[in-house]
């Protein structure tokens, strides 16, 4: 069992995990397509059928129903399935078995069976892939009861997250920022330290405004906080990690120093999780909001050909101005 | 115009077995477990099961159950598939199973209440591996493919006995991908699943000519490179048969198996259902012709296995076992209605707190 801290990306931390777990838990599988002696596309997998054996680290057939309904039978018997799909866009047809069975089989059966499952997916825009390869419906799966949704956006959280979710009792759609799998290199150590689900990451602290962002978006989030303090204006930046259930508390906390917030997610916005964050933000903390809450999102377009995507995803400079928008909001007339 | 000469490539067949013609007479010598114990217990069981069946349908008319789907007319195949699988193999059943649930150990409590809509009737006492009947159609023989991989990655790490993992479905279900899928996984992988299907020739309003244009539902795991085989569903010694030998090379790790056995819903399809619209009269009295309680009286009479005076004493023991489950059911106390948060997840995660303690509140004030 290795600790050193070496300094790897948030896909080598995924794999880190992965074998770390196998190596640690032998009712954990992993499965997939072209997981095995490829890796996985992403190379997510890279090495690990070789480690483990090919009784753990299976090839599937290409069906990604039948990946997401195993799963649930495996995990019925005691097994810790992790599944991949080869991408986000891929899922929908193993939708049936989250949301049918993976999500209430728990409830169905009043605690007999459950399904400590991760089905993980490289999810999000902005590498240039072909159509369906960059999409971001985190609220559609957000919106089961029963599931966990876990998003990581660094190599750390990549590392501890993912195994929070193997060790999960109940089910987790782990999704993976893909444009980030490679953007920075952190130390991980190899400790098998998982870290906590269901709770925000305050990345950077600040009292002026709140903005709220998860995945790949931390990235042009975080340079849209530098880029205010250089204005003097210090932005507090919360990760949600888990998106459902959500830690409404963490936001709350930085409202009432900032009492402004921006949220930012690259998925659409009509329905999306900034919606719901608006909600409960004003449902739980309206006296504390100075300005309404803002969202700097997708359009409700369909994720456009890479030609285009620079244009869909919300950058920096969109960041900023929904930022400004939320700081120069002045209430008129009093109440 | 020009035809090629063509050379055979591959050539399948797919074969029949019955025991019981549908007069009750033996076509062939029965097999050694079909002794006379299991004979009666197989007729008791599917008596039982139609027994249940038919209460649970009054109890729906008189709206103390929701909607029920019936097995009348296919407790062969589900009693004999209960009674072929060890305890410990996992069943992974449809709706339609009253007959093989009763043989799995469920009581007849626990599925009043789970049609009854309370979910602790899918807490079953007596199998607790089993998986919950499957209401969307054809998705537990995935999940049977990969209870199946779970039973031989236990047996491979555990040297454990190889356990194997059976589903049920109708023969509309295997219209659906999920079929296919979990029969070519099964077959890839060599996974000790046996997938039993109840061809009842309908699949609601859909007659088996208007689902699949196949001549058997047999012949599609030739596609999957898997064994498969007919049965007169109707004829419990078949159905026990075909399981049992399914069963025995799936433990002896030999791989899958697809049995088609084929039946007749005497029944609606559910209580929300009237066959009448869609269905001649005529083809359902043709079929209570060759119906398998009956058929296994005919030759159990004929054996000098049973008589009036067997039949009254049974028929009043059915009654009173029937009638106790009722009350037992009856006088069940009703789950607390915080029981939807108690199961959702294995810890109620902080940010469902305040629902919980919402609705916690909102039946407080219902009671004051
Ligand atoms: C995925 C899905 N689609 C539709 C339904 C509605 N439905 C319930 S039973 C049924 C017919 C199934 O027929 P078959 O598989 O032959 O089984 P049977 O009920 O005849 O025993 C349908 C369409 C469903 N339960 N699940």
């Amino acid at each position: 069992m290795g600790e050193s801290a070496n300094s790897i990306t948030l896909v080598e931390a995924v794999t880190q995990a992965l074998a770390y777990e196998l190596a640690n838990d032998p009712q954990v599988v992993v499965f997939g397509q072209d997981i095995g002696a490829n890796g996985g596309v992403f190379r997510a997998t890279d090495g690990l059928q070789k480690r483990f054996g090919a009784e753990r680290v299976l090839d599937t057939p290409l069906a990604e129903n039948m990946i997401a309904g195993i799963a649930v039978g495996m995990a019925t018997q005691g097994l810790r399935p992790v599944a991949e799909f080869q991408f986000m866009g891929f899922i929908y047809p193993g939708l049936d078995h989250i949301l049918s069975h993976a999500a209430r089989m728990r409830n169905r059966t009043r605690g007999r069976l459950s399904c400590p499952i991760v089905y993980r997916a490289p999810y999000g825009g902005g590498i240039h892939a072909p159509e369906h390869h960059s999409e971001s419906t985190e609220a559609i799966f957000a919106h089961i009861p029963g599931l966990r949704v876990v998003v990581p956006s660094s190599p750390a959280r990549a590392y501890g997250l993912l195994l929070a979710a193997i060790r999960d009792p109940d089910p987790v759609l782990f999704l993976e920022p893909k444009r980030i799998y490679r953007a920075v290199r952190q130390p991980v150590a190899d400790d098998g330290e998982a870290l906590p689900l269901d709770r925000a990451f305050v990345l950077r602290e600040g009292g002026d405004l709140t903005l709220i962002a998860w995945g790949a978006s931390v990235k042009e989030t975080l340079a849209a906080a530098e880029q205010l303090s250089t204005e003097g204006i210090e932005a507090e930046v919360i990760d949600p990690a888990t998106l459902k259930p959500l830690d409404i508390h963490s936001i709350i906390d930085s409202l009432e120093k900032t009492r402004r917030c921006v949220v930012v997610h690259e998925a659409a916005r009509f329905g999306g999780l900034g919606a719901e964050i608006a909600a409960q933000i004003q449902e739980y903390a309206f006296d504390l909001l100075d300005a309404p809450v803002q969202r700097v999102t997708g359009y409700d377009t369909v994720m456009p050909y890479y030609q285009l995507e620079q244009v869909y995803l919300p950058g920096v400079e969109r960041i900023l101005a929904g930022a400004r928008a939320a700081l120069g909001y002045v209430r008129e007339g009093g109440r | 115009m020009h035809k090629p000469r063509l050379q055979l490539q591959a050539s399948f067949d797919i074969a029949w077995l019955q025991y019981l013609d549908k007069q009750g007479s033996a076509t062939q010598s029965l097999p050694e477990f079909a002794s006379p114990d299991w004979l009666t217990h197989s007729f008791r069981q599917m008596q039982l099961a139609r027994l249940v069946d038919d209460r649970a349908v009054k109890l729906q008319r008189t709206g103390r159950l929701g909607t029920y789907p019936s097995t009348l007319g296919q407790e062969a195949i589900g009693v004999a598939t209960g009674n072929a699988l060890m305890a410990e193999d996992v069943y992974c059943p449809y709706y339609r199973e009253t007959g093989a649930l009763l043989e799995r150990g469920v009581s007849i409590e626990e599925i009043l209440a789970n049609w009854g809509g309370d979910e602790r009737g899918q807490n079953y006492r007596h199998a607790p591996q089993d998986l919950p009947i499957c209401i969307p159609i054809a998705t537990q023989m995935l999940h049977a493919a990969g209870v199946a991989f779970a039973l031989k990655y236990r047996h491979q790490q555990h040297g454990t006995p190889l356990q194997v993992a059976v589903a049920s479905s109708g023969e509309g279900a295997t219209s659906k991908g999920d079929f296919y899928e979990a029969m070519n996984l099964a077959g890839v992988w060599k996974l000790p699943v046996v997938f039993v299907v109840n061809n009842n020739q309908w699949a609601i309003s859909v007659p088996r000519s208007a689902q699949t244009s196949t001549h058997t539902i047999a012949q599609k795991a030739i596609a999957a490179g898997i064994p498969a085989l007919q049965v007169d569903g109707n004829d419990v010694v078949a159905v026990a048969w075909a399981v049992r030998d399914a069963l025995r090379r799936a433990r002896s790790d030999e791989g899958p198996a697809l049995i088609e056995a084929i039946s007749y819903r005497l029944c609606d399809h559910t209580t929300a259902d009237d066959a009448s619209r869609y269905r001649s009269g005529e083809e359902l009295q043709q079929a209570w012709q060759w119906e398998p309680v009956a058929r296994l009286e005919t030759y159990l009479r004929g054996e000098g296995l049973w008589s009036d005076a067997k039949q009254q004493d049974l028929a009043r023991e059915l009654a009173q076992t029937m009638e106790a489950a009722l009350n037992s059911w009856e006088s069940r106390a009703p789950e607390p209605a915080t029981a939807i948060f108690d199961h959702l997840y294995a810890q109620l995660p902080e940010g469902l707190y305040e629902q919980y303690d919402q609705l916690r509140e909102e039946l407080q004030g219902a009671r004051e």
